[in-house]
Parts: structure tokens; sequence; C-alpha cells
């Protein structure tokens, strides 16, 4: 693994600082924000919990701290660490922009704080993935610019005649999420803490939805298949499957993402044209997403093997097979008459979570598990029973989340729509809420699952850190004099 | 939407899937090499240690992206989605949900007509008209007044025998077709907080709680002049005007001087939505029997 290592030579020596400090960071706020995700599930089922310091810990304050952690906190972290390594890597070029890298680091750590800070104090906008005020939105404007800036001045610097696959991920990644989250957050200021939409309406709700949508599909899925395309088949030590698909599925996916947003509003005040677009392009996104599935999974063929032996290599296959799926069930839930059943019940929030917890947190995890040995100089993990132990737990713990919330949707939308003979519905809505309860506990029980390895994770990554930290005291201790 | 905005989305629309489509056809063949290994043949770029087979596109994926396109171009043939064009089958979501309401119009109304013509005590003697009715009040009124129809702070207890606007059949059918928009007017400001206080004693005496006797003399006056109109000089209230009868022990709100006090200052305003354009007629008349036979037992 020495070869991993920075040093000077047949390329210039890369900035491992900024990606190190991203790198933790990932695993710090994953830990925070699954924790809060864990208490707002028990807050489902254990109501008083909502009571512990009121009015801060009630589950409206703390659903949008949980989601922001999650996504721009432990995500964006992990975005960050990853594209900071891959594009100097790939590029055979350092970090350009000075002072802007570690500006991104510091800037995106206060926006995190920000987040933290207000939204348990009731500031919100009420969008959806963007519910930070004002300011902070203007600061993340500022980090993401100095971002893009970094990341394409390193690509206009590369020593490479090509740019790889995972650079024109990451690379549609931060120049649309800067398009969707500027376009999404213009509004009125009235005060340092309020301010109000500019849209108003369907208008509004459809600009919310392109935001939020693509939220998930260049924030979740695009930056993260970005990540796959470098961590996949480096573990993997095999050639990417197919540079033809590559091709194609970037495109497509990139181009026909933006339109998906529509089908959050089905059966809404939305125009009926705008629906049916927001259905068939949903519905043609199955091939593109399943493109990357595709290349990661059969870039294995020939190394499948070492899935006996490497939990690391595990955790990016898995969550290869977890994006398949949920790219499976979106365009199906975009279908109208499927959504008739599914809108607004648990199974969307199952499908967001065999995204979120299966795709998303464990290819970041595999990614780090990878990155943390290189950046420490080390062979491998302090413990790798440890990172085994985690992706059993991440695995049964994902698993546990998804039934128990494609039960509880469907349960739940058959009983919303159950008539009796004369008309009348079959069950009161708090009837529906009251069958719901065993499946929120066995939800409770799979974020613990989830959360427990990350725990074990941040204890490996500790341990790993120190022993690096001794061993380079060791080697300046041994040196002569 | 207008033209421009049409052959907006459409031209878009058309770009969009065109140049997909292309990317997808020119991609589909890799080009004919002549090494010896095809199996293994990669497009000889290297990054940081990583290569890239040149395989061509699985054939089974391409087929299916083939299939979504497929059905993309009959959909928006059939449906509305290109800007104004109406689509072939002529379906708005408008006209869906008319087309099945008037299907359920069709089904349910001999269900419910037939309780129609009875008066509405006698159908609250019939048991399979009163499941209806329970459930038709499990799905519509229950949230407010509670599962049995307890009511609850500020939601009228039904099941008893006190009605701010008249317990009979025809009067409970009343307020579920029209609604009801209590009012009590805010005194606060208009007579201070002395007067506010006094008369909240004055109202404590009318329902015989403990009070203060000198205070609620001075409120009996501020009570006459300002309150009698609604409320009845004996504090009986009135049933036309929704008027709370003040000398029971039936609160609305809180019945605790501090409650009283705070309805006499701020005022109070109740609304009962009106069901006639979401319920129609016959469901109407069969919760008005459902209600009214919740307070018959109330009373027995």
């Amino acid at each position: 693994m020495s070869s991993n290592l920075a040093h000077a030579g047949d390329h210039p020596t890369y900035n491992y600082k900024v990606v190190r400090q991203f790198a933790i960071m990932t695993v710090i706020w994953g830990v925070v924000g699954m924790s809060v995700g864990l208490l707002i599930a028990s807050q489902l089922v254990w109501p008083d919990l909502n009571d512990l310091f009121q009015p801060y810990t009630h589950f409206g304050r703390l659903r949008p701290l949980h989601t922001n952690a999650v996504i721009f906190a432990f995500g964006g972290c992990a975005l960050f660490s990853t594209s900071y390594y891959v594009v100097q890597r790939t590029c055979q070029a350092s970090l350009f922009g000075g002072w802007l890298v570690p500006f991104t680091f510091w800037g995106w750590q206060l926006v995190i704080l920000a987040a933290a800070i207000t939204l348990p104090l009731g500031y919100t906008t009420t969008k959806e993935y963007a519910e930070l005020e004002w300011p902070i939105d203007i600061l993340i404007t500022v980090v993401w610019v100095a971002y893009a800036i970094v990341f394409f001045g390193t690509i206009m610097k590369r020593r490479t005649s090509h740019i790889y696959v995972a650079n024109w991920f990451y690379g549609a990644f931060i120049i649309t999420v800067a398009v969707l989250h500027i376009i999404n957050n213009l509004e009125v200021p009235v005060t340092l803490w309020k301010s109000y939409s500019l849209y108003a309406g369907a208008t509004d709700a459809m600009v919310q939805w392109w935001y939020g949508h693509n939220a998930v599909g260049f924030f979740l899925t695009a930056g993260f298949l970005g990540m796959m395309y470098y961590f996949v088949p480096k573990q993997a030590g095999r050639p990417v499957y197919s540079y033809q698909l590559s091709i194609v599925h970037f495109w497509a996916l990139i181009s026909l993402y933006i339109w998906a947003g529509a089908h959050h509003l089905h059966y809404s005040a939305l125009p009926d044209w705008a629906q049916s677009l927001g259905m068939v392009m949903s519905l043609i996104l199955l091939a593109p997403s399943w493109g990357g599935m595709i290349n990661g999974i059969m870039t294995l063929s020939g190394a499948w093997h070492k899935l006996r032996t490497d939990p690391t290599l595990r955790f990016l296959v898995v969550s290869l097979s977890f994006y398949g799926m949920s790219t499976f069930e979106g365009p199906m839930m975009a279908i109208k008459t499927v959504n008739a059943l599914s809108h607004n019940t648990d199974w969307t929030i199952g499908h967001v979570h065999s995204g979120a917890l299966g795709w998303v947190a464990m290819i970041s995890i595999g990614a780090i598990y990878h990155l943390l040995p290189v950046l420490t100089g080390r062979k491998d993990m302090y413990s790798v029973r440890l990172i085994n132990v985690h992706f059993w737990l991440a695995t049964v713990g994902t698993v546990l989340y998804i039934a128990a919330m494609w039960v509880n949707g469907i349960m739940q939308g058959l009983m919303w729509r159950a008539f009796n003979a004369d008309g009348t519905l079959t069950y009161s809505f708090v009837e529906a809420v009251e069958a719901s309860y065993p499946g929120y506990f066995v939800r409770v029980l799979g974020g613990a699952f989830f959360l427990l390895g990350m725990l074990i994770m941040t204890y490996n990554m500790y341990r790993t850190l120190a022993a690096a930290d001794d061993e380079t005291e060791q080697n300046v201790l041994a040196q002569p004099a | 939407m207008s033209t421009f905005w049409s052959l907006w989305v459409i031209g878009i629309t058309l770009i969009n899937l065109i140049l997909v489509f292309w990317v997808l056809m020119a991609n589909r063949k890799v080009a004919v090499s002549d090494e010896d290994d095809p199996e293994n043949r990669t497009t000889g770029h290297v990054y940081d240690g990583i290569e890239e087979f040149d395989n061509p596109l699985p054939k089974w994926w391409f087929q299916m992206f083939l299939a979504t396109f497929a059905f993309t171009a009959v959909y928006l043939l059939l449906y509305p989605g290109m800007g104004n064009f109406p689509g072939l089958l002529g379906w708005t979501s408008a006209k869906q949900l008319e087309r099945e309401e008037q299907k359920a119009d069709n089904r349910y109304s001999e269900v419910f007509g037939a309780y129609g013509a009875m008066p509405i005590e006698e159908v609250a003697e019939d048991s399979k008209a009163l499941k209806m009715g329970l459930r038709l009040f499990a799905n519509n009124c229950a949230v407010c007044h509670g599962a049995d129809g307890g009511g609850n702070y500020g939601f009228p207890n039904l099941t008893d025998t006190d009605w701010l606007y008249g317990g009979s059949a025809e009067k409970i059918k009343e307020s579920i077709t029209h609604g009801r928009a209590g009012q009590m007017p805010a005194w606060g400001a208009l007579l201070g907080e002395e007067a506010v206080i006094n008369v909240s004693e004055h109202v404590l005496a009318l329902g015989g709680q403990t009070h203060d006797a000198e205070q609620a003399v001075l409120g009996a006056k501020i009570y006459a002049q300002n309150c009698v109109a609604c409320h009845s000089a004996d504090g009986t209230g009135n049933a036309i005007l929704g008027a709370p009868n003040l000398t029971d022990d039936v609160w609305l709100y809180e019945g605790t001087p501090a409650g009283i006090r705070q309805s006499v200052r701020l005022g109070r305003a109740g609304l009962m939505p009106a069901q006639k354009d979401m319920l129609k007629t016959d469901k109407i008349h069969l919760l008005a029997a459902y209600v009214y036979s919740l307070s018959q037992e109330g009373s027995e």
C-alpha cells in the first residue's frame, strides 16, 4: 500500500490535510446526524421524548436537523473529502486554490454549526432540505463557489490527457448543486432570520421539488457515483467494466434527472402536463441509474473472491446493490397509479433510506475505510475485524429499517383507501397511525444497529489515527540526532 | 400556457430526449479493433492505476433503455405532457375526479337516499343507519369533537343535553349543513381590566361558583350594560345566537376565574365548518341522526 502514499516523484505532493480533515468530520457528523435520526424515530414510538427540552427537542425542529446533518454534514464532508482526494490522484495534480482549500473546510463546518444552532431554535424557510435561512444560504454559496474553483482549477492543471469518469460526476454534482441552491433559495429577507420565497403557490412547490429531487439526484447520486468510480475499481484492483457505459449513463443521468422532481407533486395543483413529464422522465431514468450499478458491480468480475476477505470492498458492493434497488423502486413509485398508493406514506421514507443508508452511507463508509489507512500511512485500519462487524450492523440495520417502512407504507396506503359498502372510509386516520407502531419500533431497532456501527467506526478511526501519531513520534525519536 | 411556453416545453423535452437517444445509439457498438484479446481490451487510459475496459453496453440494459423510450413516446402521445397538446385520450385529472365522483354518487346515493325521506328522529332508531353515521362521524367529525363525540377544549361535547344552537334534530342538521361561527367579542380594551375582573366575578355568581360578592355586584352593572343582549338577563344564554348558558357547569372554554376572565378580555371565536358542499344532503341527514342519537343516550 505504500504506493498510495503521497510522495514527490512522478507526481507532485498531494494535499492530504484537507482530505483527512473532511474524512474525520464525515465520521463525526455521521454519528451526530444519525443520533438525531434515532431520537426522532424514537419520538414516533414514545412521543414523550418530544418533551426532553421543549421546544428545542420537538420533532418538528429536530427532523430538519437530522436531514441537514446527514445529507449536508455527513454526506457533504464525504463528498468534499473524496472529491479532493480523487481529483488530485486521477489528475496527478495537487489541489488548486491555495487558501481557498482550507476555507472550504472551515466554511463548510461553519455552515453546519449555523444549521445545528438555528434549526432547533426554530429558524426555517420551511422548504424541505433548504430550511436554512438566507444568511446561511449566502455562506453556502460562497463556500460552494470556492469549492468549484478548487475542483475545476485542479482539473485544469491535470497532467493526464483525459478527465477520469469519477471527475465527470463530481463536476456535474458541483455545478448543478450550485444552480439548484441559488435558484431555490431566491428569497426576500425581512429580518436577519426571516425571509420569504420569491415564488408562490404551485410555482413555489415545483421549484422546491425541482431542487428537492435533484438534491437526491446530484448531491446524493451523481456525487456518490463519482466516489464509486474511484473507490470500487481501486479497492477491487480491477479495470472499470465499460467506458462506453460510463459515457451513455453519465449524459443520460445528468440530463434526465433535472426533470424528475414533478413526481413529488403527483395529484396536486401542479398542471397535468408537468406531472406527466415528471413521471415519464423518472421512468426513463431507470436505465441510466442502473448503468452506474452495472459498471460498479461488473468491475468486480474476476475479483469476487476478494469479498470474502475484504469488508471494505463488501461495503462498496452492497452499497451498489442498494443503489440498484432504490433506483428501481424510485421510477416505479413515480408511476402515478403506484404513487396514488405510496404518496405520503412511510414507503417514501423507506425508499429514501434505502438510498440514504444503503447507498450513500455505505459507499461513504467504504470509501473512508479505504482512505484512512492511506492518509495515516498505514497498511490497514486499526482493526479489519471491526470493519466487518460494522458491515453486518449497517446491513442488518438498513434491511430492518426499509422492511419496516415498506410494511408500514403499504399498510397505510391500503388503509387510507379502504371503503365500506356505503362509501365511507373503513379506517379513520388515527387507526392507521396506531397500526404503524410496530413498524416504528422496528425502525428504531434498525437505526440503532446502524448508529452502533458508526460508533464502532469512530473507535476504529480513533485507534487508527492514534497509532499513526505514535508511529510518527517513534520515527522522530529513532532518528539519530 | 401561452403558445411560446408551450413550444418551449415541447422543444426542450424533445431536444433532451433526442440527444440522450443519440448518445445511446452512438455508443451502442464498440469500434472493432484487431487486438488478440477482445475480452480484456482497455481504452488505454490509466488514472492512478485505474484502467477502463472497452466492453459494449450490456444488451439487456440497452433494450431496457429502448423500452422506456418507447413507453415515454406512447405516453406523451396519449396523455397531456407536451406543452398544450392535450393527448389523444383527452384525459385530464379534473375529468377523472368528476367521473369518479359521479360513479361514487351513483353507487352510494341509494344507500344513503333510503333514509333521506325518513324523519331524523326515526333514522336515529335504525341500527344500520347509526353504524353508517358512526363511520361518517369518525372520518369527518372526530378530529375536533373526539371519537366518542365527547368534545374537547373549544369543541362542544355532543353527548350531553347542553346545546349552543339547539339540540333538536332539525337544529343539529342545520349546524352541520351551514356550519356555525360563534363570536364572543373582546372586552378587555373597551372596559379595562378592573371591569373584566368584576364582570367575571358576576359570571361566577351566575353559575353558583365561589366569587367575591363585592366585585360581583359591580360586575352585575357591567353585565347589564354589555352582556345581556346575547347571554340574556338571567345568564341562560340564547340559542339563536349561540350564546352559551352561563348558569350551568358546562364550559366550552375554561370555567375557572382565570378562564372566564380570558374569555371576557380577549373574546372567543369558535368555528364549525359548513359541510353542505363536502358531504351533501343525504350524508348530513344520517350524521344529524347519529349526533342526535348521541345526545339522546346522554339524556337517558
